[in-house]
C-alpha cells in the first residue's frame, strides 16, 4: 500500500526484550547510527530517534518481547514494532497526554510518565497503532524524506 | 550562559567534556523522567537531572541535548560516562539539590527550554 | 511563607487540599523520584514534580510536606485527587516547566536544601 516492499534500500530488524531495562536504549541508538550513515537530513533523524526511543520504551516497560524493523525507501522511513504481552485496551486513552500504566519499577527507571505514544505522534508523519487485549500490540509509523519540514534545520 | 558559567555558578564538578566548557547554552530543563527529556527539542538545551542511568545519555542524544548537569552530588556510572564521551555529551555535577541548582541559574539569567508540542503532526 | 502565599503570587490553581494552604513552607524541593523525594526532603517542604499518580499523595503524607506543585501543566489522576482530599494534602497546578517555577519560587525566597 505504501510501496514499501518495492523500493527498500535498508531492512533491519531487533529483538527487544521486555523488562530489561540495563538495555533500554540500545536498539533505537544503533538506528540512529543507521540513519546517520545512510546521510538523512539531521531533523529526519532526531524525530526517528524520538520515537525509536519511546516505542522501545514501551516494550520493555510493558510487553514480554518485541522486534522492532526499519524500512528505509528513497521516499521515507517506517518502523514496524511489534510486541507480545498484555497489549492496550484502550488505545485512545493511551494516546493522550500524561495517561500511564506505569508501575514502581517502570518509574524508577525515569519512565512511565505518560507522554511515550503522544511523544511518538508528535515526531512522525504517520502513525498506526493497533491492539489485542492479552497478546500484543503492533505500532508503525512512518516519516518520510521529502517533506519540507522534515529538511529544514532545528530551531 | 556558558557551561564553564553554569559550572561556577553550580560550584560544579566536570566529569567529562572538559574541553566543551566554552558550549554556549541556550536554555535548561529540569526531567528525570526520560520522557520529558525527549520532548525536549532545543539545541543548546542544558539538561539537570538526577537520573545517573546510561537511558539519560541515550535520550539526550537522541534528543540533540547539549550538556547534563546531575544534581545532588550524583555522579553516574562508568557506563553513563563512556557513552556520553562517545556521544560528545559533556556531563557535570553538582552537590547542590535541583531545587538549588534551578534558582541559582535561573536567577544567573538562563532561561527554560520550550518543549515540543505543536499539534502539527495530527489530522493526515 | 504559607502555601496560600505563594497560590497567590503565582496564581495558581488549586485541585485538592484547600483546607490546609495555610500550611507555613519550610522549602521547597524538586524532584520526579519518589525514592529521592523519601530520602531528602524535609517536612513543610513544598514538592515541585510532574508525577501525577496517587503515590505522590502517600509520599507527601509520610514526609510531611506542606504540598505539591505540579509543573507543566500537568493534572492529577482522578485518584490522586481523592487521595490528597482525603490526607488533606494541598495539590496545586501550574503551566511553567520546573526549571522556570522553581526559578520563580526561589527569587521570592523560597530556598532548597544545603548541598549533601
Amino acid at each position: 500500500m505504501d510501496g514499501t516492499e518495492n523500493n527498500i534500500l535498508i531492512h533491519k530488524t531487533f529483538h527487544i526484550e521486555g523488562g530489561n531495562f540495563q538495555n533500554a536504549g540500545l536498539i533505537s541508538d544503533q538506528v540512529k547510527k543507521i540513519l546517520k550513515e545512510a546521510g538523512l537530513p539531521k531533523k529526519v533523524i532526531r524525530r526517528t530517534s524520538i520515537a525509536t526511543f519511546e516505542a522501545e520504551m514501551n516494550v520493555i516497560c510493558y510487553a514480554q518481547r518485541g522486534n522492532l524493523s526499519l524500512f528505509i525507501t528513497p521516499n521515507f522511513l517506517k518502523v514496524v514494532v511489534e510486541d507480545e504481552g498484555h497489549g492496550i485496551p484502550d488505545i485512545n486513552l493511551a494516546m493522550s497526554d500524561g495517561y500511564s500504566t506505569a508501575d514502581e519499577k517502570i518509574r524508577e527507571w525515569g519512565f512511565g510518565a505518560g507522554m511515550g505514544l503522544p511523544n511518538i505522534r508528535r515526531n512522525t508523519d504517520e502513525m498506526v497503532l493497533t491492539s489485542k487485549f492479552r497478546e500484543g500490540t503492533h505500532l508503525e509509523f512512518i516519516i518520510y524524506l521529502d517533506r519540507q519540514e522534515n529538511m529544514l534545520p532545528f530551531e | 550562559m556558558t557551561l564553564k558559567e553554569v559550572k561556577e555558578t553550580t560550584n560544579a564538578e566536570v566529569i567529562s567534556g572538559d574541553h566543551d566548557l566554552k558550549k554556549e547554552i541556550k536554555c535548561a530543563f529540569a526531567a528525570e523522567l526520560l520522557s520529558d527529556v525527549l520532548a525536549l527539542s532545543q539545541e543548546g538545551a542544558l539538561l539537570i537531572t538526577g537520573f545517573t542511568h546510561p537511558q539519560v545519555v541515550y535520550a539526550a542524544d537522541a534528543a540533540n541535548l547539549c550538556a547534563i548537569l546531575f544534581v545532588r552530588g550524583r555522579w553516574p556510572n562508568e557506563a553513563t560516562q563512556q557513552l556520553a564521551i562517545q556521544k560528545k555529551i559533556p556531563l557535570l555535577s553538582t552537590s547542590y539539590m535541583m531545587f538549588e541548582t534551578c534558582g541559582l541559574l535561573y536567577e544567573y539569567g538562563l532561561k527554560t527550554c520550550a518543549l515540543k508540542t505543536e499539534n502539527g503532526r495530527d489530522g493526515k | 511563607m504559607t502555601v496560600a502565599d505563594i497560590v497567590k503570587n503565582f496564581g495558581l490553581q488549586t485541585r485538592a487540599g484547600r483546607e490546609r494552604l495555610l500550611e507555613e513552607v519550610t522549602g521547597g524541593y524538586a524532584s520526579d523520584l519518589l525514592s529521592d523525594v523519601i530520602a531528602h526532603s524535609r517536612k513543610g517542604n513544598i514538592w515541585i514534580t510532574i508525577q501525577t499518580h496517587p503515590n505522590i499523595v502517600a509520599v507527601a503524607t509520610m514526609k510531611e510536606l506542606a504540598g505539591i506543585i505540579l509543573a507543566g501543566g500537568r493534572e492529577p489522576d482522578a485518584d490522586t485527587i481523592q487521595k490528597a482530599e482525603e490526607e488533606e494534602i494541598p495539590i496545586l497546578i501550574s503551566p511553567l516547566f520546573t526549571f522556570e517555577l522553581v526559578g520563580k519560587l526561589y527569587q521570592i525566597g523560597i530556598s532548597g536544601m544545603s548541598p549533601c
